[in-house]
C-alpha cells in the first residue's frame, strides 16, 4: 500500500487515548454536568472556569514531577514562554484562591473541564479525561476534610454510582517518620518508591542501608501492613508509640475522621492504608480514594494540600477532591438520565403560521420538535419521534407516530 | 461483594514451584495446566481459581484487576515498573539472576554498545547508571544467538545455572539483580477484599517459611 493510500484510509483514526462522545453518550455527560453543577451549587461552591492553556511554570507550583511529565507543552510565539494544557485543574484553582480572590474567609471553589495528560492514567484509559472537582481553602481541620469526602460521596451518588469503599490514610505518618529518620532525599525516594508498591523485601533491604535505630526501622517498615479495617488504627497506635508527636497527630486525625464517617455513614465500607502516599509531594494532611468492585483503580481521589497557594502569595490552607466524569458515567451501576429524556416530536414540512406558532409552543414547554425537511427521507419514527403534529379538527395537535392522517 | 480470588501464575517453573506453596494454603488445582487446555483452572476451593497467562502478562492482568493476585518474577516486575500492584511477599522460588552476558574475552571500545534483551526498560536503566549509552535491541527469544551472529555486543538476560551461555560461548559479566518470584496484588482488591487477601498473604508467608527449614 502507497503510504497516500493509508494516508486517506486512517484519517478517521483518532490519537491514543483521545475519545469522542457520541450522541448518547454525550447527553449522559451533560445531564450528569448539570445535575453536579446543580448539586455544588446548592453547597456553596462556586463555579470556576480556569483557562485551558497558561504559562507552564504557574500550572506546575508546588506538584510533583509526575505532574510535569502529564503536561502537554507549547511554546508561547508572541513571548517565546512555555506554555502548558493543563493537566490538572487543582493547581489552577489554588491559583484562583490565593491570587485572585482576596478573600478571608473559607472559600469554596468548584470546577468541570477537559484535561489532557501525555499518558492515560489506567486501563485503556483516557487521555483528555473530564475532570470534576471541589476545593475547600480556608480552614484547617477535619471538618472541611470531611465536607470534602461527603461531596465526593454526594458526586458518586449523584452519577448514579453505588456499593463504593474509600481508603483513608494520612501522609504526615511517613513524613513524620522520615522526618525523624533523617532520610537523605535519594533514600527517602526509594523508600517511597518501594512503600507505594508495599514491597517488603525492598523496603527492609532500603532500612538495612540506611542506619537507623531499630525502632524507627521497625516503625518505617510497619507502614506497609498497617493496611486494613478499623482495628488498623488501634494496630497503628502500638506499633507507632515511639513515633514523634506529629505521628501521633497525624493518627489521632485519621481516627477523629473515621469515627465521624462512621457515625454518619454507618453503612459505609472504610478500609485504611497508612502507606498509601499518592500524590505525597503536595498532600499534607488526610488522603482518601473511592473504589468499587470490577475496577482495579480508584474512581475518585481528594485530601489536604495545605499551602499550596504560597508561591502565589498567599498560603492557605486547602482540600479538595477530583475525578474523571467519563469513568463515573462508565462505572455508573444505575443510570440518573433513565426517564428524563425529552419527548419527542416530529413536525411536517408543512408552511403555516399556525404550526408555526404550535412549535414554538411545545419547545418552550420543554418539548423537543423536530421539523420535517422537504422531500427527506424518513417518517416520525425512523426519525426517533414517537409523537408528530397533525391537523385535527383544523387545529395543530400532537398525535402518536404513525396516526398523522 | 463476593470474595473470590483469582490467581494469575505463568506456565512452567513458577506455575510447578508456587504449587506447593498453594497447597500449604489449602488450595489445590482440579486440572493439570500441561494437559488441560482451559486457561482458567478450577481449584478445591470453590472460590478460587487460577488462570494461566504469559509470565510477561501477569502484572497487567493483576494492575488492571483481571486477578486480584498473581505471581511475578522481580525481573517481569522491573521491566513492567510495577506501577498500581502491591509485591508485598517474596515467594523465594524460581530464582535467579539478571546479568549482562557476553563473549568472555571482548572488548567494544569507540562505539555504543549494542545491547540484545527482552528487559528493554532494565537495561536502559542499568547502562545509564553505569553512564554509559547502549544502543538496545528488543528480542523476544534466544537472546544467546545475538553476539554470536553479530546482532549485539552483549545480551542482558535471567541467568539460573549459567549453562546455555556456556554452551554458546558466552559468560556472565556483570551482576544487575537477583530475581525471584514476588506475590502481587492488585490495588483496588487489596482494599476492597482486604480480610480476604492478608489472610492468603499470610498462609503464603507461613508456607515460604515452612519452606525455608
Amino acid at each position: 500500500m502507497r503510504d497516500n493510500d493509508r494516508l486517506h484510509k486512517d484519517r478517521w483514526l483518532l490519537p491514543e487515548g483521545i475519545e469522542e462522545a457520541l450522541p448518547e453518550q454525550a447527553a449522559g455527560l451533560e445531564f450528569l454536568r448539570r445535575r453536579l453543577l446543580d448539586c455544588y451549587r446548592s453547597w456553596g461552591y462556586q463555579l470556576v472556569m480556569p483557562p485551558f492553556i497558561e504559562h507552564l511554570q504557574s500550572l506546575l507550583t508546588g506538584t510533583a514531577e509526575d505532574l510535569d511529565l502529564q503536561t502537554f507543552k507549547i511554546i508561547d510565539p508572541l513571548t517565546g514562554r512555555m506554555m502548558g494544557v493543563r493537566a490538572d485543574m487543582t493547581p489552577q484553582a489554588a491559583r484562583i484562591d490565593a491570587h485572585q480572590l482576596h478573600c478571608e474567609q473559607p472559600v469554596r471553589l468548584c470546577y468541570l473541564g477537559t484535561v489532557l495528560r501525555t499518558r492515560a492514567d489506567g486501563l485503556g484509559g483516557s487521555r483528555a479525561p473530564l475532570q470534576l472537582g471541589a476545593e475547600l481553602y480556608g480552614h484547617a481541620g477535619i471538618d472541611s476534610d470531611l465536607e470534602i469526602l461527603e461531596l465526593m460521596l454526594e458526586s458518586l451518588t449523584v452519577t448514579g454510582v453505588d456499593d463504593v469503599y474509600i481508603d483513608l490514610g494520612h501522609v504526615g505518618v511517613f513524613r513524620g517518620l522520615a522526618r525523624q529518620a533523617g532520610l537523605d532525599a535519594h533514600s527517602e525516594a526509594a523508600l517511597f518508591d518501594a512503600l507505594q508498591r508495599k514491597a517488603l523485601p525492598e523496603i527492609r533491604s532500603l532500612l538495612d542501608d540506611c542506619n537507623l535505630p531499630d525502632n524507627l526501622r521497625a516503625m518505617i517498615a510497619a507502614l506497609a501492613e498497617l493496611n486494613g479495617g478499623d482495628e488498623v488504627i488501634a494496630e497503628a497506635r502500638q506499633r507507632l508509640e515511639t513515633a514523634p508527636d506529629d505521628v501521633q497527630r497525624a493518627l489521632d486525625e485519621l481516627d477523629a475522621i473515621a469515627a465521624a464517617v462512621h457515625q454518619r455513614r454507618p453503612d459505609l465500607p472504610l478500609h485504611f492504608d497508612l502507606a498509601e502516599l499518592r500524590g505525597y509531594h503536595y498532600h499534607t494532611g488526610i488522603v482518601f480514594a473511592a473504589f468499587v468492585p470490577g475496577y482495579g483503580q480508584e474512581i475518585a481521589r481528594g485530601g489536604r494540600y495545605d499551602d499550596i497557594g504560597r508561591i502565589f502569595g498567599r498560603a492557605r490552607p486547602a482540600t479538595g477532591f477530583s475525578a474523571d466524569l467519563k469513568t463515573l458515567m462508565e462505572r455508573a451501576t444505575r443510570s440518573p438520565a433513565a426517564g428524563q429524556e425529552l419527548q419527542r416530536i416530529l413536525a411536517p414540512a408543512v408552511d403555516d403560521a399556525a404550526l408555526r406558532a404550535k412549535i414554538s409552543e411545545l419547545r418552550a414547554d420543554g418539548k423537543c420538535v423536530i421539523s420535517q425537511l422537504p422531500g427527506q427521507i424518513g417518517a416520525a419514527a425512523d426519525m426517533g419521534c414517537e409523537w408528530e403534529l397533525a391537523l385535527r379538527d383544523g387545529k395543530w395537535a400532537v398525535v402518536a407516530a404513525g396516526n398523522a392522517n | 461483594m463476593s470474595d473470590t480470588l483469582t490467581i494469575a501464575l505463568s506456565k512452567g517453573r513458577i506455575f510447578q514451584e508456587t504449587l506447593p506453596l498453594l497447597a500449604h494454603a489449602g488450595i489445590e488445582p482440579l486440572d493439570d495446566p500441561d494437559t488441560s487446555r482451559k486457561l482458567i483452572l478450577d481449584t478445591n476451593l470453590s472460590d478460587v481459581k487460577l488462570v494461566i497467562i504469559r509470565a510477561s502478562d501477569v502484572p497487567t492482568y493483576v494492575q488492571y484487576g483481571a486477578t486480584e493476585v498473581g505471581v511475578a518474577g522481580k525481573d517481569v516486575l522491573m521491566e513492567h515498573g510495577g506501577e498500581g500492584l502491591y509485591e508485598p511477599l517474596d515467594l523465594e522460588i524460581a530464582k535467579c539472576r539478571l546479568m549482562v552476558a557476553g563473549p568472555s574475552q571482548s572488548a567494544v571500545n569507540g562505539r555504543r554498545m549494542r545491547i540484545a534483551t527482552k528487559y528493554v526498560n532494565c537495561t536502559r536503566r542499568y547502562f545509564a547508571e553505569q553512564g554509559r549509552q547502549v544502543e538496545i535491541i528488543k528480542l523476544y527469544g534466544s537472546m544467546e544467538l545475538a553476539p554470536l551472529v553479530g546482532l549485539a555486543d552483549r545480551i542482558v538476560d535471567v541467568v539460573d545455572t549459567g549453562n546455555t551461555l556456556k554452551a554458546n560461548g558466552l559468560a556472565p559479566l556483570h551482576h544487575i539483580a537477583d530475581i525471584s518470584s514476588r506475590l502481587i496484588v492488585n490495588k483496588a482488591a487489596m482494599k476492597m477484599k482486604s480480610a480476604r487477601i492478608k489472610a492468603f498473604i499470610r498462609d503464603m508467608q507461613a508456607a515460604v517459611i515452612g519452606r525455608r527449614q
